[in-house]
């Protein structure tokens, strides 16, 4: 059998985070009702003018920089002109000509090492709205809440060979994107879009085979699976003798297989032209380097510190770099507590298993710095002992309680008073004549359970030191 | 005296003086409108009760001073291609029959703000596409000075409207020449603002990159006043552009001395009406004599234009028209089926013939394989003719020519031949695309007894030096009234 290779490359749509949409002041907040978050420019009324929200120009340059492109210093935007009822003016403004953002390119993991993937351009544009299959009326109704929220498609060349490779390289978009607060880049969500454009060759041949663009891919996981099965369907096609057709296919994870949505013979003539109603974009140095600037630490660099300025291992590191708002409440709380490995532990453990127990995101994590760091005091200064700190660090973690006062309000201020603890101790010694016994006869483990027993009775709050202490003293006593 | 043969800045004196009140005003309009409207038919809405309780309202802020304006309580005339928020916008298309508009154009919020009494929306060809304004689907406008004649188009409406004193001033646009030729033909005074003037946030898009609003009135005082009150720096039109000065009134001045007024040679050769030839040359004579310096010069590429036209406002408006498909707003025909049955039969039985005409033109020029020939090379072509005008105003203060190569045809006579009616957009249409400003002036009648007009070219951002012109000279002119209007009072 001959040998193959699969050839990809990936249209990224994502939607950015400004709070209004690209071309009017509309609100671009998720889930309102609907048609709620509309004006006369984003529902196309008559007479209504487009004007650009600059946030977005400044946003897709950050990523533009973020991805080594080169950012166009004169761009425009067009129209595309289509018709559909979730696109009001029956044109999309996009940007074909002069798109702000080309030949960039971004470096990926691969089992073989660094591989660099190519980005062909990154253009600006707006989303459509939502249509609404009214099935017990028999009518479809449109919401515009969606018309006009911002987008960048980023096009890549076809540069990827590997479902692991494309994951790898949306991976790492969306950490840069993420890091910039460009977008959230949810693909569940939707504010992260991928279109894969797949063709397979033999290995070593020159030319490209002919693509098929795969649309509806919510989640990496759909991707990998769209990816393996239309090689599949490529190559079968072609041992059979069969063409492959150029066209646009949709995936339906459910069933776990594409089907045409169409041709190119019915492809769209799309009349670009550029939209008259927007002045060209001008970028000068200044605005430039402002953006420039304010680009923030990426990833890889800000791994790097965290391994050299705070001496954290690379796992730590690894991980803790892995989301941004993870790295954000990591630095924060390091500057306030100045004990960094402590902070990392709370991340790394009990924070990723509340997570996981809730199964939310780190982006979901709501507590804040100041009162982790107090936390940390805490137990440094001995107020609370580690135990009382896990029950703490939960209630922070779900209400973002301040640590100081929850302590004083509950009475959990660890109990540093010998004469007390040496009564519970008494107490327990007397309750646990069997423990004693074992331990007297050399079976040491058997004062964990009588430490056990006295914290049980001192509530938690005994200073675990001197309950240790005080054990050892009376058991060697009697 | 009936109070409608005053213009606009008379009759806003004489309302802040208390000698006519805004209601008199209003109701004086309303009685010409029952008198005329019916052999004019100016209007495609005529709004009597909200005009008489606007009035009111106007007349109230007048008395106790909160307005001040020169066009307080002045009766207007809104082209019908402006939304006018609650009031029916047609276009003049039968596609938007239904429209009540959720908001109000910029250009007429500024007149409200400044007091105007809206009296109705003035007919116009349908979405601006006509020179006639017999393309309109609710009937044609007859010319005032003759009614077996066209009063010219777009702004077909808002001309005769001023002539038949329906109205002391109305508000026109120009993708074209729609200000000044209807101006000319109707024998009142228009102005098309350099582009970027007056905000077109509001004003329905026919040919978005050349649109403009401007004034129809009587006379040269009244549009500069005019202008001065709709022109603003609106955040809301990224095409608008903060100018220097919004002072065109100062420019009224009666000095044309030293003034630099180039003819461009190209504009009196073939196609032109002798009549209107020596009218529009003794005017300049008339400039002359009172101390400007007036020579001919060749400006090139004037035969490009318009080509170059028709095929970019015919691809602008076949996107700009696409909106209209019967989802969201608008005529929706009866029976579909299915979504692209109801596009195509709501667009078929929406649009009129003019209209589909220049979306498939438009169409055309911009799909795949003729866009470089036909719409590159027209945009090429614009920006070499903004360069022919750059190098004339080097030398010229203000460029003179006709408005029109004829005076008002016949009806009935131009759609037979569109090619012949875009032919007739010759003196206009360059000027927009150079986004430059001209102004119309009446400068006589033909044999026929139909107005002349003059039209007066300014480089970008000098309305002032086209106004002054246009002023200087309309002082040597007595004010002529349409004589059929004056016959029936």
């Amino acid at each position: 059998m001959k040998q193959y290779e699969t050839v990809i490359g990936l249209e990224v749509h994502v939607e950015l985070a400004t709070k209004t949409k690209i071309f009017c002041s509309c609100s671009t907040a998720f889930g309102s009702a609907p048609n709620t978050h509309t004006c006369p420019v984003c529902t196309g009324m008559p007479g209504s003018l487009p004007v650009l929200n600059k946030q977005v120009v400044e946003y897709a340059m950050a990523v533009g920089l973020a991805t080594n492109c080169e950012i166009t210093r004169y761009g425009k935007f067009d129209r595309k002109n289509y018709f559909y009822p979730d696109n009001p003016q029956n044109y999309q403004i996009s940007q074909l000509y002069l798109p702000i953002c080309r030949n960039g390119h971004v470096d990926i993991e691969t089992e073989q090492g660094k591989k660099e993937i190519r980005i062909h351009e990154i253009h600006m544009e707006e989303d459509a709205g939502k249509l609404v299959h009214d099935e017990w009326s028999d009518c479809s109704l449109v919401d515009f809440n969606r018309s006009g929220v911002p987008l960048i498609e980023i096009v890549s060349e076809p540069d990827m060979r590997s479902a692991k490779e494309v994951i790898a390289y949306l991976e790492k978009l969306r950490l840069t994107i993420q890091y910039l607060g460009a977008s959230d880049c949810k693909l569940n969500e939707g504010s992260m879009r991928a279109d894969v454009n797949l063709s397979v060759r033999e290995v070593g041949a020159k030319e490209f085979g002919t693509r098929t663009e795969m649309k509806n891919l919510n989640s990496f996981k759909a991707i990998a699976r769209a990816i393996e099965n239309e090689t599949e369907r490529q190559i079968d096609l072609i041992e059979d003798g069969e063409k492959v057709i150029q066209e646009t296919r949709r995936w339906d994870d459910n069933k776990g297989y594409s089907y045409a949505m169409r041709s190119k013979e019915d492809a769209q003539d799309y009349r670009y032209f550029p939209e008259p109603d927007l002045v060209p974009i001008v970028i000068d140095d200044e605005w430039l380097n402002r953006v420039k600037d304010a680009q923030p630490e990426f990833r890889d660099e800000k791994k790097v510190r965290y391994m050299e300025e705070y001496k954290l291992p690379e796992y730590d590191a690894d991980i803790i770099t892995l989301h941004k708002k993870m790295a954000d409440i990591f630095e924060k709380t390091t500057e306030l507590c100045k004990n960094p490995k402590k902070v990392s532990n709370y991340l790394m453990g009990e924070t990723m298993r509340l997570l996981k127990d809730k199964g939310q995101e780190p982006e979901d994590l709501k507590f804040s710095p100041e009162n982790l760091a107090k936390l940390i005091n805490l137990v440094e200064q001995g107020v609370i002992n580690g135990n009382t700190a896990k029950d703490v660090f939960a209630k922070i973690f779900e209400e973002n309680v301040d640590p100081e006062e929850y302590v004083k309000e509950h009475g959990l201020k660890m109990d540093n008073n010998s004469d007390e603890i040496r009564k519970i101790v008494e107490e327990v010694l007397a309750n646990n004549p069997q423990s004693v016994q074992d331990y007297r006869n050399g079976k040491e483990k058997a004062i964990g359970f009588l430490v056990g027993q006295t914290m049980k009775a001192a509530k938690g709050k005994a200073n675990p030191g001197i309950v240790n202490q005080l054990l050892k003293e009376m058991l060697k006593n009697e | 005296m009936n109070i409608m043969s005053l213009t606009a800045v008379e009759l806003g004196k004489k309302i802040k003086a208390g000698e006519i009140t805004a209601l008199e005003a209003a109701d004086a309009a309303i009685h010409q409108i029952e008198k005329l409207e019916d052999t004019y038919h100016c209007y495609v809405t005529v709004d009597k009760e909200g005009a008489r309780k606007r009035a009111a309202e106007v007349q109230k802020q007048i008395d106790d001073g909160t307005l001040n304006s020169p066009l307080a309580g002045v009766p207007v005339a809104i082209k019908d291609n402006m939304c006018t928020k609650g009031m029916l916008t047609t276009c003049s298309s039968k596609i938007l029959g239904n429209f009540y508009p959720t908001y109000t154009s910029e250009a007429v919020l500024n007149l409200e703000k400044a007091g105007a009494v809206i009296i109705g929306k003035a007919n116009m060809d349908e979405f601006a596409m006509g020179s006639t304004t017999e393309t309109s689907a609710y009937g044609v406008t007859r010319n005032p000075w003759n009614k077996d004649h066209v009063p010219g188009g777009s702004s077909g409406g808002s001309c005769a409207a001023v002539a038949a004193w329906e109205c002391s001033y109305a508000l026109g646009s120009d993708t074209g020449g729609s200000i000044r030729q209807p101006s000319s033909f109707c024998g009142v005074v228009g102005i098309k603002p350099t582009y970027g003037t007056v905000s077109r946030y509001g004003l329905i898009a026919y040919g978005s990159s050349l649109d403009q609003i401007g004034p129809v009135a009587k006379d040269v005082t009244d549009c500069a006043t005019i202008l001065e009150t709709i022109a603003s720096y609106d955040e809301k039109d990224s095409t608008s552009v903060k100018r220097d000065s919004y002072d065109f009134t100062s420019a009224l001045v009666d000095d044309v001395k030293g003034m630099k007024i180039g003819i461009p040679s190209s504009y009196f050769g073939e196609g032109l009406d002798p009549e209107v030839k020596d009218a529009v040359l003794a005017a300049a004579k008339t400039l002359e004599e009172k101390g400007a310096i007036v020579e001919e010069f060749e400006l090139g590429l004037v035969d490009y234009a318009i080509p170059a036209y028709y095929v970019i406002a015919s691809a602008e408006a076949s996107s700009n028209l696409a909106r209209f498909d019967g989802v969201k707003y608008g005529y929706r025909t009866q029976d579909y089926n299915g979504l692209h049955n109801m596009y195509k039969k709501s667009r078929s039985e929406g649009f009129g013939a003019e209209v589909k005409r220049r979306i498939m033109l438009g169409s055309f020029v911009l799909s795949s394989g003729y866009y470089d020939a036909y719409y590159l090379k027209a945009l090429r072509t614009k920006a070499l003719i903004k360069k022919e005008f750059d190098k004339a105003f080097e030398k010229y203060d203000v460029i003179l020519g006709p408005a029109a190569p004829t005076t008002a045809p016949e009806l009935g006579k131009s759609l037979t031949d569109p090619i012949k009616m875009y032919l007739g957009d010759i003196y206009t249409i360059s000027v927009n695309l150079a986004g430059l400003p001209g102004i119309s002036v009446p400068c006589g009648v033909d044999s026929k007894g139909l107005p002349i007009g003059l039209q007066l070219i300014g480089d970008c951002f000098r309305e002032n030096k086209i106004i002054r012109a246009a002023y200087a000279y309309e002082q040597t002119q007595k004010r002529r009234d349409c004589p059929t209007v004056q016959a029936t009072e």
